[in-house]
């Protein structure tokens, strides 16, 4: 017989949660606040949307701060009053993008056709009514632009980054230097580069080719500072265990610490071409802007997302400018296509830490 | 009896702790006869400093490792005992402000000579670190077989080599049934074992241990201890300890280093009953009984 007591399980609760008054009282801070808002814009010369949402941003920080004074003193005020202004900085941080994604949406869906994604505009214009023509011919020139770019900055990005974390060289801390200094070239400076170095002197004409390469001169500062700081994250302890084992450096880091950065990489590269995706300036100077399929970045003048937007608002009728906004949310769903493509495969097969 | 003539000496020895070291090896020697020349001449440091920098880390440090035997280093923190361990695979030099003196002998030559190649040497000397280090991207069948692909060797049968080195490792049993998944997914004694089993497939003739057990919980410490005993009879261990009873409980011989401000040194070497039991140097005993580090 036994003599332990079967004690019946207790049901998880969590007392640490807001109970019912914490949550009356937050709700009773915002009301006074909003309370003490509209009076205050009354009394006051003050008026309009910003000035409700500055004078409500201090008053709300004032009561919560008097509130939690009151109750827990003022080391728990201050807490409270920090909590506010961090919420209130990330309020005003995603409130743009929300916005963007929002207006996107709004102008861009009557856009949205299925012929945007089978026909090109080679037999239409941009005045058409919308459901005529369509942007294939954009999305591949963006496509080719985009992955001819990623092929030559990837490797070039990567491998300095490993100049700057493995190999340690003697020249580490110039090109730490220019690469840092680099990624703020500003991309029409990139365009304007090709365009006198290679535009002018040899092909004399527009072509994918020299738009990729004006890419990748921005591409890869992005890519080399992110993966410098990937592979910083890598124990020194795997180096060492990899090289213990009898590998040779450069063995010990293309079987050891670049898998084990992969995911970091890959993120490395999608900023990369987060960076250069919807890049404008040096496709109008460099790639042309067909409106025909053009599968050859070598030759031909080469559509592009940007730069059918670019010509689609110019044309300046209200059906080219729906088409723009349809453009710039086919973009965007492009981008997010690709960010979710590397994630999936970055975190593919890759062990815990 | 080499022993006890050893200890009548005792006064004139301590003059140099150098001296003192090899006699104590030679009467150790004496004591135990290992005498497994399969495992080669063995690993002789004669006279090693270490620099990093301008700071002098570690002075004139002479011991010897008998094959076939366990030697534990002990002392306080910052005497030069993983110092003095990374010296012996040539680990000490991947440290970039790092300098060194002296001659470290495997099987008689110097692994610091003109011309040697550095991967050799780390293959005959394998290293395990202080923390359990099983490489993220790998299975474990492919983390234990990493050396191979590492420095391009090649065997006639991978999975005979698998078994065999995770059975040494005191591992097999546990792991057998998942050899294709993550060495991430093990708790921490295991990964320690994965990472010996590593060590082990590249058939080093030593093993040099950097505090092995000193992120693990007691449970997997004693496992480790087990599989340090069960290895010793082919492989010359050398393990860095701050755990005296770890020391007394798995080595042969044990070395103890100390600093007193300066660069670290060897006060004293013997066998590790003669150590814990009688000391010939006092700082040793204070030591050794826990009165200080």
């Amino acid at each position: 017989m036994s003599t332990i007591e079967k004690v019946p399980t207790p049901s998880p609760r969590k007392p640490w949660a807001a109970t019912p008054i914490d949550r009356a009282k937050t709700a009773g801070i915002l009301a006074a606040a909003i309370v003490v808002s509209v009076i205050v814009l009354a009394l006051t010369p003050l008026s309009g949307k910003l000035a409700f949402a500055a004078v409500f941003f201090v008053a709300y920080l004032i009561i919560d701060f008097a509130v939690s004074f009151a109750k827990a003193g003022r080391a728990a005020a201050v807490d409270s009053v920090f909590r506010g202004l961090v919420t209130t900085a990330i309020a005003i941080a995603v409130m743009p993008i929300i916005s963007i994604l929002v207006t996107v949406w709004i102008r861009g869906h009557h856009g949205l056709h299925w012929t945007l994604f089978t026909m090109d505009m080679h037999s239409n214009s941009f005045t058409d009514p919308v459901g005529q023509g369509g942007l294939l011919h954009a999305i591949i020139g963006t496509f080719l632009l985009v992955i001819v770019a990623m092929i030559i900055s990837v490797p070039i990005g990567i491998l300095t980054a490993l100049y700057l974390t493995e190999v340690r060289g003697r020249f580490t801390r110039p090109i730490e230097f220019l690469v840092q200094a680099m990624s703020g070239v500003p991309s029409i400076v990139a365009g304007l580069f090709i365009y006198a170095a290679i535009l002018i002197p040899f092909t004399k004409t527009v072509n994918g080719i020299q738009g990729s390469l004006a890419l990748a001169i921005l591409m890869i500062p992005t890519v080399a500072r992110t993966s410098q700081e990937v592979l910083k994250l890598i124990p020194e302890d795997l180096r060492e265990a990899g090289v213990a084992l009898g590998g040779t450096q450069w063995r010990s880091v293309a079987l050891v610490v670049v898998p084990a950065a992969r995911s970091g990489l890959i993120t490395a590269m999608i900023l990369g071409v987060a960076r250069v995706a919807g890049e404008t300036a040096p496709i109008l100077l460099l790639t042309g802007g067909s409106g025909t399929k053009n599968f050859n970045v070598f030759s031909g003048s080469l559509g592009s997302l940007p730069n059918y937007v670019w010509q689609a608002f110019s044309a300046g009728t209200p059906e080219s400018i729906t088409r723009a906004w349809a453009g710039i949310l086919v973009l965007l769903v492009i981008v997010v296509i690709l960010f979710t493509a590397a994630r999936i495969l970055g975190n593919r097969k890759v062990g815990k830490k | 009896m080499a022993i006890e003539s050893e200890e009548n000496q005792g006064d004139e020895m301590e003059t140099t702790a150098a001296k003192n070291s090899l006699s104590d090896i030679t009467a150790a020697r004496l004591q135990k006869q290992p005498g497994n020349s399969a495992l080669g001449v063995g690993l002789e440091a004669r006279g090693v400093h270490a620099w990093f920098g301008e700071k002098h880390a570690l002075a004139n440090v002479s011991l010897d490792f008998w094959p076939g035997t366990v030697t534990a280093l002990i002392g306080p923190s910052g005497c030069g005992k993983s110092t003095f361990i990374r010296t012996l695979n040539r680990m000490h030099e991947f440290i970039p402000t790092a300098a060194m003196a002296g001659e470290v002998l495997l099987n008689g030559e110097d692994i610091y000579a003109p011309g040697v190649d550095v991967t050799k040497i780390r293959l005959k000397v394998g290293m395990v670190f202080q923390k359990p280090n099983p490489f993220p991207s790998m299975t474990i069948a492919e983390n234990v077989l990493a050396g191979l692909k590492l420095a391009q060797l090649k065997v006639e049968n991978k999975d005979d080599l698998l078994e065999e080195c995770l059975e040494r490792a005191g591992l097999w049993s546990e792991v057998k049934d998942r050899l294709n998944t993550h060495g991430g997914a093990l708790s921490g004694g295991q990964q320690q074992r994965l990472c010996i089993a590593r060590a082990l497939a590249v058939r080093p003739q030593v093993l040099l241990m950097d505090e092995p057990c000193s992120a693990l919980d007691p449970g997997s410490t004693l496992r480790i201890e087990e599989t340090i005993s069960q290895l010793s009879s082919s492989v010359t261990i050398v393990i860095v300890t701050h755990n005296m009873q770890q020391a007394a409980r798995v080595s042969d011989y044990t070395a103890f280093f100390l600093s007193d401000g300066g660069p670290g040194q060897m006060i004293e070497v013997g066998s590790t009953n003669e150590i814990f039991s009688r000391p010939k140097d006092e700082r040793t005993e204070n030591y050794v009984t826990g009165r200080f580090g």
